[in-house]
């Protein structure tokens, strides 16, 4: 079973409930935990894990070999991301810009193009007790972070439970590490913030076909705006955890909710209980 | 004219609420809000919408079965897996790239115009907002992030004004770098975490990176005044300056749960705060 945490806003919580999450899955089976918020991943920092395995990621970029170029220009005009420029004497590659295509050597009449490798960042493997963990790290400038996400995914074990901790926002990574899910836990908190940006969540997760339940972190109580949302739309409350000082301090040591506020752990049992029994699917409409 | 773009590698750390708050100390300026995927500020800003624009991404694949004679090449070629079988290209899966387009050999696939999101001029009482929505699933954030700084740009000149604040999206990936690129100073909202450490650190090597000068303001500071130091530590490591310092004030969330800017109703160490933030933010942009 894979289970996406995401929340469209940032900061709302995606790693304490993510991480509290598989602390308590654990106790009773096994669990993989993938960070796919690979341009800022924070899941190590609560789980801490004793790191086994470290493998680059690359992505196809034209490598050009200036003896047999004749400066056409083909290679510049069928690139639709601008990442090639060619002057009279010169060919140059924006590397950042390329999404490896492969457009600029099939169509170089010169042949003066073969497919090279780039690095965009690292997928690192290890655990942390009975957690399996990986996760992603974009090296510092790329611009395109979905490879790494499919390579951090493509660790993905059938049969188990894996714990997805998505990127914030809506667009092309929040996709990326939420498509396939059979299940999306939407993280919000109940402030203006929270809700706009829950709906637009909600969006891209039913966008994708995958049934989604919502949690509300940092509740002070009046969570109204946010319990119309999910009757409007259909879409289990599953859950709700109050605004806690001790809870915040502790995030900003690295530790863990659920050992903060161990009482916190039977809404998480609640929440594993309700994927067990496939309560998603009924609610999937 | 200056840009001050405020980014924050982790999100949630403040960003917004701390834009909201200089776009009602600063007079003459133009605010911008580059959190395309997820845009909030105008929800602090009570704006009147005055004009809307489509925003175009890359033009996608589209295949006329009639022209069509089931070559197999475009599947072949296509390195992001969108085109289905029965050469039906899925829209989320197309990059744009026209590989397909250029090869196919009887020119049946057009490359179409996609509609990725809208861009928004609003007027506000702190004056002028530029502002996006990003389709959902798209991926074309930096071109729209750049559509929106271009505007704020071509308004800010023609208005006159002295400043463009952009309120910048989480992360280090596209939008976080199309929205540095160029800008005056960077501020970085950052939270006494381990997670924002970690995270801070980054954005400063991306803003290194590019070349922009840097910031930080901690929020936060006392809820964890040990790694407030470790974040001053990091800052300094950086050679980049730490400008403000802001507290754990639970009226932030009252002032964010009624749409307003904190500073209009907020204690009196956040009201401090702040003002002593844009104080030292006027002086690195030198401002009158």
């Amino acid at each position: 079973m894979i289970i996406a945490v995401a929340s469209g806003k940032g900061g709302t919580g995606k790693t304490t409930v993510a991480s509290s999450l598989a602390l308590v899955a654990a106790e009773k089976r096994e669990v993989l935990f993938l960070d796919c918020d690979v341009e800022e991943p924070n899941g190590h920092i609560m789980l801490k894990p004793h790191w086994h395995k470290k493998e680059t990621v690359r992505v196809p970029v034209p490598e050009i070999n200036r003896e047999k170029c004749t400066f056409c220009g083909t290679c510049a005009e069928v690139c639709a991301f601008h990442a090639l420029v060619v002057l009279p004497q010169e060919v140059m590659l924006l590397p950042t810009m390329c999404h490896g295509c492969g457009g600029c050597w099939h169509f170089c009449p010169a042949g003066a193009i073969s497919p090279g490798w780039r690095e965009i960042g690292q997928v690192e493997e290890g655990s942390s007790g009975k957690i399996g963990f990986v996760h992603g790290r974009l090296n510092v400038g790329e611009a395109i972070s979905p490879p790494l996400i499919q390579a951090v995914k493509e660790r993905i074990r059938p049969g188990i439970l894996n714990i997805i901790d998505a990127p914030p926002g809506t667009s092309c990574p929040v996709v990326r590490a939420v498509k396939g899910a059979d299940f999306c836990l939407l993280v919000t908190e109940p402030t203006p913030f929270g809700l706009h940006d829950l709906e637009l969540a909600y969006e891209m997760a039913t966008g994708l076909g995958v049934p989604c339940g919502v949690a509300v972190n940092r509740s002070d109580g009046d969570d109204s705006s946010i319990r119309r949302f999910c009757h409007n739309n259909n879409i289990p409350l599953l859950f709700q955890l109050p605004q806690d000082r001790e809870v915040a301090r502790g995030y900003a040591r690295g530790i863990p909710a659920i050992e903060v506020r161990p009482e916190w752990k039977e809404h998480f049992l609640a929440l594993l209980a309700f994927l067990e029994r496939g309560g998603y699917a009924r609610c999937a409409n | 004219m200056r840009e001050l773009v405020v980014l924050s590698g982790k999100g949630g750390t403040g960003k917004t609420t701390v834009c909201g708050n200089l776009a009602v100390l600063a007079s003459n300026k133009v605010m911008a809000d580059c959190d395309v995927d997820a845009a909030n500020l105008y929800l602090l800003l009570d704006p009147v919408l005055k004009s809307s624009s489509p925003f175009y991404g890359l033009k996608k694949a589209s295949i006329n079965r009639e022209k069509c004679m089931g070559c197999n090449l475009c599947l072949h070629l296509c390195r992001y897996d969108a085109i289905r079988p029965g050469f039906v290209v899925d829209p989320v899966l197309c990059e744009g790239c026209a590989i397909c387009y250029h090869a196919c050999p009887c020119g049946a696939v057009e490359m179409i115009e996609h509609l990725a999101g809208h861009l928004f001029l609003s007027d506000t009482r702190y004056g002028y907002l530029v502002h996006a929505r990003l389709g959902i699933a798209e991926d074309n954030s930096g071109k729209l992030v750049a559509a929106v700084r271009k505007e704020a740009r071509r308004l800010a000149e023609e208005e006159k004004k002295e400043l463009i604040i952009t309120d910048g999206p989480p992360g280090i990936g596209c939008p976080a770098i199309s929205c540095l690129s160029g800008a005056d100073l960077v501020l970085v909202v950052a939270e006494p975490t381990f997670s924002g450490s970690h995270d801070l650190e980054r954005v400063l090597e991306l803003a290194k990176h590019f070349g922009c000068r840097a910031a930080v303001c901690i929020n936060k500071w006392d809820l964890e005044p040990e790694n407030s130091h470790a974040l001053e530590s990091l800052c300094s490591r950086h050679s980049v300056p730490v400008v403000g310092y802001l507290p754990y004030d639970e009226s932030v969330m009252e002032a964010v749960k009624s749409g307003r800017p904190v500073i209009q109703e907020c204690s009196g160490s956040m009201k401090k705060g702040i003002l002593a933030l844009w104080g030292k933010l006027k002086t690195l942009l030198e401002l009158r």
